[in-house]
């Protein structure tokens, strides 16, 4: 009998990968298809409304009953942004740190998988609530989800976003309650890492929405 | 071949692998996953069959009384639907299920429960689109159910809502699936496993699930927007908002097309594995056959346009579509002809495994050609919305996947129960099938050319359509005796079938090498792979030998295969590993060999676990209390929509906490 078959133990995997490390791409190439599918949608659907508010454009009488300005909110959207591409970062060092525990350099807050995790998660609940502060003073404007097509596919695409954030923020949360109850060893850093994955990827994401919605008129 | 009356040629492996409606719903085994897809399928085609032949008995005549129009609409509408998402595919999946593993030397799937969770949505999700017909609500708007068509404006009951509830669960347990399959054969191939090695039906089925993750994503978004129309009152399909009218068609199709090589690549594996081994001779051009699948489910993303050609497109898009709709022949018949100089100076063995087989490549050969025909988009003007499309797709589907899928549940029905379907039988359920196929959709080119729309529910005398009718109806109802019969032979086999021993059609695959049923581990030990055809290299050699480019990268130094060396000798083998022999009648029924269990051999196990089923029950109570947002019970559904997420979080969380196995490494 050969050698290399004896052990009936978990044969190593091909790749030399975890599993989940291989079913998390999959699932990220499915996601690329599905806001893929709501992007394009958004941009098929723009300047396509018959009644106001318009996301560039002031909407005037008579296409709309009182004059209305420009709904989208560049300012604060860019700081929004801002804080989710922070939040990567972070997500990046707390990652550092669950791989390096214990290694030097690795001491004080850069060590800190906790302070990195929670700070993430902290980000990410930022960028939910200047989403929620825009949805609100949107449908102050007059812009729902029912009123035209900009209101549809705009809140559809980011709501469909906003609501993997929350996925994001629940499961950094997630981590962060198991960080606290036994900490995260090197050994678990795949659990840190397929969550990274994941978050960078809604970031992502979000640079495509924020340029092709917000910035090109 | 052996007396029938023998008990099994082996104990069972032992009390860890129970018996009880218990351990089928708690279990996590791939194998049985695979025969729970596979008997929920083969009911579902039942059902799909009937409501089939209800239409034909209504259309059997001019001016047909048996339903109403609006029945008729339910009918062909969930008709589609049954067959494509619930019987299709499905059955494809028991075959992923079951084989994939047991194809790469893998002792599972990579995610057992998540395994077990796909075919509890799949289970609850059809349960709940058929749900519909107690209420007399059964989906009416088509498999396709193009919109604005299906928006509240025009479709106030809740027969839409079921069914793009029902899709959007379904969806779930393809994707979940899907996700686990490519994880399974990336990373669990046994050594020497390389890509370029692997048995065809695991490479279709490999294309299938990239298929898969990139396609139902489309629909999910589509079927969203549907949701929110209906529910919320968004404008998505609304045209006086200015809605495009055509949103949802691209959306759809974009789905569509893709899915239809979701629906046919996994019978053409099957029937890659069947040509060789009842022609024994190794396929021929494997890595053409591998290519060429890859690029037939690359194309398969560029031309979804063409089921559109009557929108009015415009001359550029028609020839676009039109051109990459006729590249994708290429492939496919490069995939026919393979077949045919596989079989060509074979030894040819005509099982009915084999009549099915071959019985795909002749008619999915004829549907193919009448797909090139309405690739033209002018032909195709002609021929949109007519019988002659019904007479294509049956032919690519029922002469097509669903040949190849009964090819392949007589072919490996054997492995999966450990006895043989009765070829008697089955002769006269093949010969049946073939004709009532034949007789059911050849005359709908007919009734097509000379003018009959699809989707009618009767029609008027005098426009020389009533002979085709006549012969479509008495074609159905021989396919539907023909099932019968098939229906009679899994009873038969399982009372009282012939033992089927490890290989009872010297296969040259992994999965012949192991008992049949499996035991629930697979491999005892996990076997090296150093060629396409490892079996054919212990019991016969020369088959391979002569081939050229039938090896891959070949080193049979040192290489085992069940703990035996391979290139070895024969005397090497003995009983419990790979044996069978040229001869089919010399499997080994008198030969007793006691598997042992998992745990006598060390192998860890996944534990059984009902937390699978519940979260899927829960994510389609979840889903199915939107309905009574329809029901302005808005409240209600909110309450219903909440508790069930809650539950189900709840279930996942367990879930995720447990741990899959007794041993960690």
């Amino acid at each position: 009998m050969s050698s290399a078959v004896a052990s009936h133990a978990h044969p190593p995997t091909s790749t030399g990968l975890d599993h989940r490390k291989i079913a998390i791409w999959a699932f990220i190439g499915s996601e690329c298809m599905l806001f893929a599918s709501l992007i394009s949608t958004y941009l098929i659907y723009k300047g396509r409304s018959v009644v106001g508010p318009f996301p560039h454009e002031a909407c005037l009488p008579p296409i709309c009953v009182t004059a209305l300005k420009p709904i989208l909110n560049i300012p604060v959207t860019s700081f929004s942004t801002f804080v989710l591409l922070m939040s990567s970062l972070a997500m990046v060092l707390a990652l550092a740190a669950v791989e390096n525990r214990g290694k030097p350099g690795y001491e004080g807050i850069l060590g800190s998988s906790k302070f990195w995790l929670l700070t993430t998660a902290i980000l990410g609940t930022t960028f939910l609530g200047c989403q929620a502060y825009e949805f609100t003073s949107f449908v102050h404007e007059g812009l729902t989800i029912r009123t035209n097509l900009f209101g549809s596919s705009f809140f559809t695409l980011t709501g469909f976003h906003g609501a993997h954030v929350t996925a994001g923020v629940l499961w950094l949360l997630t981590l962060l309650s198991i960080d606290i109850k036994r900490g995260l060893q090197p050994k678990d850093a795949l659990l840190v890492d397929i969550s990274a994955l994941y978050w960078h990827f809604v970031d992502v994401v979000w640079i495509a929405i924020f340029t092709l919605v917000y910035l090109i008129k | 071949m052996a007396t029938a009356a023998v008990s099994p040629s082996y104990a069972h492996a032992g009390e860890s692998y129970q018996s009880g409606i218990w351990s089928w719903l708690t279990t996590v085994d791939h194998k049985r996953i695979g025969a729970l897809y596979m008997y929920t399928a083969l009911a579902w085609f039942g059902v799909g069959g009937i409501e089939a032949l209800i239409m034909r008995l209504q259309l059997k005549g001019p001016n047909g009384h048996v339903v109403s129009a609006e029945v008729f609409n339910q009918l062909f509408t969930m008709h589609g639907t049954t067959m494509i998402f619930l019987v299709v595919m499905p059955l494809s999946a028991a075959f992923f299920n079951f084989l994939i593993p047991l194809q790469i030397g893998a002792r599972d799937v990579a995610f057992p429960r998540l395994n077990a969770f796909s075919y509890w949505v799949y289970l609850f999700g059809s349960l709940f689109m058929n749900s519909s017909w107690l209420v007399g609500m059964a989906p009416n708007g088509g498999w396709f159910g193009y919109a604005p068509l299906t928006t509240l404006a025009y479709s106030q009951g809740l027969n839409i809502d079921f069914w793009m509830l029902g899709l959007q669960i379904l969806g779930v347990s393809s994707l979940a699936a899907a996700f686990n399959f490519i994880t399974t054969i990336i990373n669990m191939r046994a050594p020497g496993m390389n890509l370029m090695r692997m048995p065809m039906f695991t490479w279709m089925a490999f294309v299938v699930q990239f298929l898969l993750v990139l396609a139902f994503p489309v629909i999910t978004i589509a079927l969203v927007f549907l949701q929110f129309d209906r529910f919320f009152g968004t404008n998505f399909y609304t045209m006086t908002a200015g809605a495009d009218p055509l949103l949802w068609q691209h959306l759809f199709w974009v789905f569509g097309h893709p899915e239809v090589y979701i629906l046919i690549l996994p019978a053409f594996g099957l029937v890659s594995e069947i040509l060789p081994t009842f022609s024994r001779k190794p396929i021929f051009g494997y890595p053409v056959m591998v290519y060429s699948g890859i690029l037939i489910a690359f194309l398969g993303f560029g031309v979804w346009a063409h089921h559109m050609f009557a929108v009015g497109m415009g001359p550029i898009a028609d020839s676009v579509f039109a051109v990459t709709t006729m590249l994708i022949a290429i492939p496919t018949g490069v995939k026919i002809f393979n077949w045919i100089f596989t079989m060509w100076g074979g030894n040819l063995r005509f099982t009915v495994a084999m009549k099915y087989a071959i019985s795909l490549v002749a008619l999915f050969t004829i549907g193919g050609i009448s797909g090139v025909m309405h690739a033209s988009p002018p032909a195709d003007l002609q021929q949109t919305d007519t019988y002659f499309i019904v007479a294509h797709f049956h032919y690519v589907l029922v002469a097509g996947s669903m040949m190849g899928l009964s090819g392949g549940i007589y072919y490996y029905f054997p492995k999966i129960t450990g006895r043989m379907l009765s070829e008697k039988i089955g002769n006269w359920q093949f010969w049946l099938t073939f004709i009532g196929v034949n007789l059911t959709f050849m005359p709908m080119h007919w009734s097509g050319l000379y003018g009959m729309p699809r989707r009618v529910y009767t029609y008027d005398a005098g426009q020389g359509w009533e002979i085709f009718n006549q012969m479509s109806t008495y074609g159905a109802f021989i396919q539907a005796l023909a099932g019968l019969i098939g229906l009679y032979n899994i009873w038969h086999s399982r009372r009282k079938g012939e033992i089927a021993g490890n290989d009872p059609w010297g296969a040259p695959s992994l999965e012949w090498s192991i008992p049949s049923p499996p035991p629930e581990y697979n491999f005892e030990t996990i076997p090296t792979v150093t060629s396409r055809y490892p079996l054919w290299d212990i019991k016969s050699p020369e088959l391979t030998s002569s081939v050229p480019h039938s090896r891959h990268g070949d080193e049979r130094n040192d290489v085992s295969l069940g703990g035996k060396r391979v290139g070895g000798f024969h005397d090497h083998m003995s009983a419990g590993t790979p044996e069978g022999g040229v001869n089919p009648s010399a499997h080994q029924a008198s030969t007793k060999v006691s598997l042992k269990t998992a745990e006598q051999l060390g192998i860890p196990m996944p534990y059984p676990t009902i937390k699978p089923l519940f979260v899927a029950l829960f994510m389609t109570t979840m889903f199915a209390s939107l309905l009574l947002i329809h029901k302005d019970k808005l409240q209600l559904a909110v309450g219903g929509v909440i508790a069930s997420a809650l539950a189900m979080t709840f279930f996942l969380y367990a879930w995720l906490t447990s741990p899959l196995e007794p041993h960690h490494h």
